[in-house]
């Protein structure tokens, strides 16, 4: 049990750190948002799924109903994070793109078209 | 102990959330700041979750819950600015 905890806690913690180095190395904003949004967001539920299991080990060691509310609570926090962070990811994308912030390396972009075509913007 | 590894964990975070205001300071546009921001939020409340089993308290996943969807609310509000909406 204690060396299932301790390697979701080095996913976890490994894959925010990739998720910094993704901020740094990736050229425009579409491709960091990309990169830190997805990192960071499988790394927490990781590093928060070991603390569910540390809840289980102690409450299967010490029988302290303590521990139950702690495991509740971060499913709770782990929800509300899978419910937040990728909507706001997608209002970042979406406010950049309308504020004319363009992909670097894109040649092509069908959204732009897209939203001409229709005539004015759409939602 | 194994509270030690969260402790640690939680070290390596704030060290991330740290490096990441390299980019909330420099980004050459304005979205590249708030995704820099929206970043580290999600790490402050990975952080608070982990120092909630350091300092043996429930109240800080609480704290962390009410964090994230301020945090949401916030990039939300930054997201409709910079669009142009408001």
């Amino acid at each position: 049990m204690t060396v299932l905890i301790v390697l979701f806690l080095v996913v976890g913690v490994l894959f925010n750190v990739l998720g910094t180095v993704a901020l740094y190395r990736f050229p425009d904003v579409f491709t960091r948002l990309h990169g830190a949004t997805k990192c960071t967001t499988f790394g927490s539920i990781f590093t928060s799924g070991a603390v569910i299991l540390y809840g289980v080990q102690k409450m299967l060691a010490t029988g302290d109903g303590r521990f139950i509310t702690l495991m509740v609570h971060v499913a709770i926090a782990i929800l509300a994070l899978l419910i937040t962070n990728p909507t706001g990811a997608h209002a970042i994308a979406r406010a950049a793109h309308r504020s004319g912030v363009l992909p670097k390396m894109a040649v092509i972009d069908r959204l732009a078209e897209d939203e001409k075509k229709k005539g004015g913007v759409s939602a | 102990m194994i509270s030690t590894f969260f402790a640690w964990g939680a070290a390596i975070l704030a060290l991330c959330a740290l490096v990441m205001t390299g980019r909330l300071i420099s980004g050459p546009t304005v979205p590249d700041r708030v995704v820099a921001l929206d970043s580290i939020n999600t790490l402050v409340v990975a952080m608070m979750v982990l120092l909630a089993v350091v300092s043996d308290s429930v109240v800080m996943v609480d704290v962390a819950i009410v964090y994230a969807g301020l945090a949401f609310v916030g990039t939300m509000f930054i997201a409709r600015f910079i669009e142009g909406g408001v």
